[in-house]
């Protein structure tokens, strides 16, 4: 038999590094697809929510009247209170004609339509800023207000002359009102972070939306999830794993374990109706609900995550510990525990930003309410955590629900929030990982 | 060295020990008396049962759910699987070295100075200090580490961290020292290091040692035990073991035509 010169590839190697040239492109095609789908999504998401963090104010003095606004002349807030946000709104109006006035702007628009130019929300702010203190009135007062949601459309581009021909609520002459105002500087765009702090607002006032509650109500949900399912999960995981016996009942709750994983997240939103708010009688679109039927959804992933996470720490060392003559919750909590601690804490972590996501049982317990109040942390009617308020993924659910498109752009800009508090929890379980792998 | 015509105290007596990994039958009747201030060493090839017969001892088997152990086991004549002993109570007494070097992830300080603490050796820093100094020079390892105490025992090199180990078990001040192939993952050097301290050992505890190396047994121990197949087949001073065994296979075994 001749042997052949290693210069030249045989037929088999050939195959085989063909094959092996194929499977390795498949791989880098799939990644790219990932990639791209990825890249998508965010631009997507980032192209039509930006416009959510910055805002159209309308600047503007007024004299604030105290024939119209104090008929009693006495400044006592509960007899000024009977002048409603119509009255002030009609203020705002003839402070905003006076200004263009002021300015040199002459207009056709009727007095109505520029009064509508300011938000809705705006004459309540100018109210609730007078109730406070009533000494303003009979002053001149420069005040920010909040442009109409379709001006405000107009300098980010989602309104056009083009809509506004074919729209109700906005006029082409309005619009061309608004860039004579923008240019004098009555009317500028800027950064807008009220809408991390401000509550949800009615269909008519998108542009006075935010997120406030709902970031509260997250906030809250995720302190219950976190003060309840980590020791609970580990607590079950060190049991099972350490010191429960090898039997059938053992081996029937971690089959069940891992079936509760999977369970669709809706069917514990049904389960904490009927428990939490039916039988136990909490308070719907509590974030005392939303964080137990939460934590109960969460439980199994952090209690499988600890589990291989003590699994992992080799046998040897719980061997030493024992053989020095600790007790077998010696050895666990002085020696494994600390070396399972960062799969422990990665694992609890994804598990929150799991519950953070999670829209389909927070609906069926009521969090998709409107909600406009700040929930307090403890209230003396609700207990802890009792007040309704919203969450963060039902707010975007509820926000593209409604027809107004500057609510779209407004769930676009709370997913990027959204996004962002997941992309800050995994870090954090990346980081924290580091660093206490690092000690050893 | 071998001083064999004074007779000495029985430590450990073992009687009729049958061990039972679920169904596997791994220890069958063995029964031996070690004495105290002696190194024995226990030989025989893979599988034999020498490491699990070790393991009793100090009730490591009761760590493992199917391992089941049957016969009476003395330390200075009290049952160590009578009802009323705790394990945990027998394992400060009855110190152990295990096959692979596995110091805690945490500092050579803090390694030695667990036992003492979580038995409560020591009322102050000063006195745990004292423990640690004494037990890293009892491991031979003091020399060699008294200026970085603190950093991490697994830092050490393969010898350093089975003699880190030793002084480990020895932190506690047992009485019995069990050594389950000490030496097998280190290298020559290392491995005559641990030799050396074994011997050392011996004038303050009575050492059990596992090994697969009959020259270690022979270097080593004053007594030999051989297992074959969970049997043990011979029992005696160490020199007439390598020198004049009773039984066939133990000659077969030392003469390497089985094992």
């Amino acid at each position: 038999m001749t042997s052949k010169s290693l210069l030249t590839e045989d037929k088999r190697t050939k195959a085989r590094n063909a094959a092996e040239r194929r499977f390795k492109s498949y791989g880098v095609a799939a990644i790219a697809v990932a990639m791209m789908a990825l890249a998508i999504l965010l631009t997507s998401v980032i192209v039509k929510g930006i416009g959510a963090f910055s805002q159209t104010y309308v600047t503007i003095d007024i004299t604030l009247p105290a024939d119209r606004l104090d008929k009693e002349g006495n400044r006592d807030p509960a007899e000024m209170a009977k002048t409603t946000t119509i009255g002030y709104a009609s203020v705002l109006r003839d402070g905003l004609i006076d200004t263009l006035a002021a300015a040199g702007i002459e207009t056709e628009v009727s007095a109505k339509d520029i009064g509508d130019m300011i938000s809705k929300e705006a004459s309540a702010t100018v109210r609730n800023r007078v109730l406070a203190n009533p000494d303003l009135i009979g002053e001149t007062v420069n005040f920010n207000l909040l442009a109409d949601g379709r001006i405000d459309g107009f300098f980010k581009g989602r309104v056009t002359m083009e809509t506004a021909s074919r729209d109700q609520n906005v006029s082409p002459e309005q619009l061309v009102l608004a860039e004579q105002m923008a240019e004098v500087g009555i009317i500028e765009t800027r950064i807008n972070w009220a809408f991390l702090s401000l509550p949800d607002a009615s269909d008519q006032r998108p542009e006075a939306a935010g997120l406030g509650v709902a970031i509260l109500g997250s906030l809250y949900m995720m302190i219950v999830v976190l003060v309840l399912a980590l020791p609970i999960a580990v607590a079950a995981s060190i049991y099972l794993e350490e010191f429960a016996p090898k039997n059938r009942w053992t081996d029937i709750i971690e089959v069940n374990i891992a079936n509760l994983a999977a369970v669709p997240s809706i069917v514990y939103g049904i389960l904490g109706l009927a428990i939490f708010i039916n039988f136990m009688e909490f308070n719907q679109s509590s974030p005392l609900v939303g964080g137990l039927v939460l934590t109960l959804m969460t439980l199994p992933t952090i209690i499988i995550s600890t589990r291989a996470a003590l699994k992992s720490v080799p046998p040897s060392i719980r061997d030493a510990a024992l053989g020095v003559g600790a007790s077998k919750m010696q050895s666990v909590f002085h020696h494994v525990l600390p070396l399972a601690a960062p799969g422990i804490l990665t694992g609890t972590i994804i598990g929150l930003a799991q519950a953070l996501g999670e829209t389909a049982p927070l609906l069926l317990i009521g969090m998709v309410a409107f909600v406009r109040d700040y929930p307090q942390a403890f209230s003396d009617s609700a207990g802890l955590f009792g007040d309704p308020s919203t969450a963060l993924p039902v707010q975007i659910y509820n926000w593209t629900q409604r027809s107004d498109p500057a609510f779209v752009e407004r769930a676009q800009g709370a997913i990027i929030v959204l996004l962002v508090f997941l992309l800050i929890m995994n870090a954090a379980a990346i980081i924290l990982r580091r660093k206490f792998e690092r000690r050893w | 060295m071998k001083d064999t015509s004074m007779t000495k105290n029985i430590k450990i007596s073992a009687n009729n020990i049958d061990v039972y990994y679920g169904d596997k039958h791994a220890i069958k009747d063995v029964s031996v008396q070690i004495e105290d201030k002696t190194v024995t060493a226990f030989i025989g090839p893979s599988g034999c049962g020498k490491s699990t017969f070790l393991r009793c001892i100090n009730r490591m088997n009761d760590t493992i759910d199917i391992a089941r152990v049957t016969g009476h086991i003395a330390i200075d004549g009290e049952d160590i699987y009578d009802p009323r002993v705790d394990p945990v109570q027998l394992r400060a007494k009855v110190g152990m070295v295990f096959q692979k070097p596995n110091p805690f992830p945490k500092s050579i300080y803090d390694n030695v100075a667990y036992g003492p603490k979580i038995h409560g050796l020591s009322r102050n820093k000063a006195e745990l200090d004292e423990i640690v100094e004494k037990s890293l020079r009892r491991g031979a390892l003091w020399e060699e580490v008294k200026d970085r105490l603190h950093e991490p025992g697994t830092g050490l090199s393969g010898g350093q961290q089975q003699r880190l180990c030793i002084a480990r078990a020895v932190a506690t001040e047992p009485e019995v020292l069990l050594m389950d192939e000490p030496c097998s993952a280190l290298d020559p050097i290392a491995t005559a290091q641990v030799e050396e301290l074994i011997d050392e050992l011996r004038q303050s505890f009575s050492v059990v040692i596992v090994t697969h190396s009959m020259q270690q047994a022979a270097r080593v121990s004053q007594k030999t035990a051989f297992f074959h197949l969970g049997n043990m087949v011979e029992y005696d001073e160490t020199d007439k073991i390598f020198t004049n065994p009773e039984d066939p296979r133990t000659e077969s075994y030392i003469s390497g035509r089985i094992g």
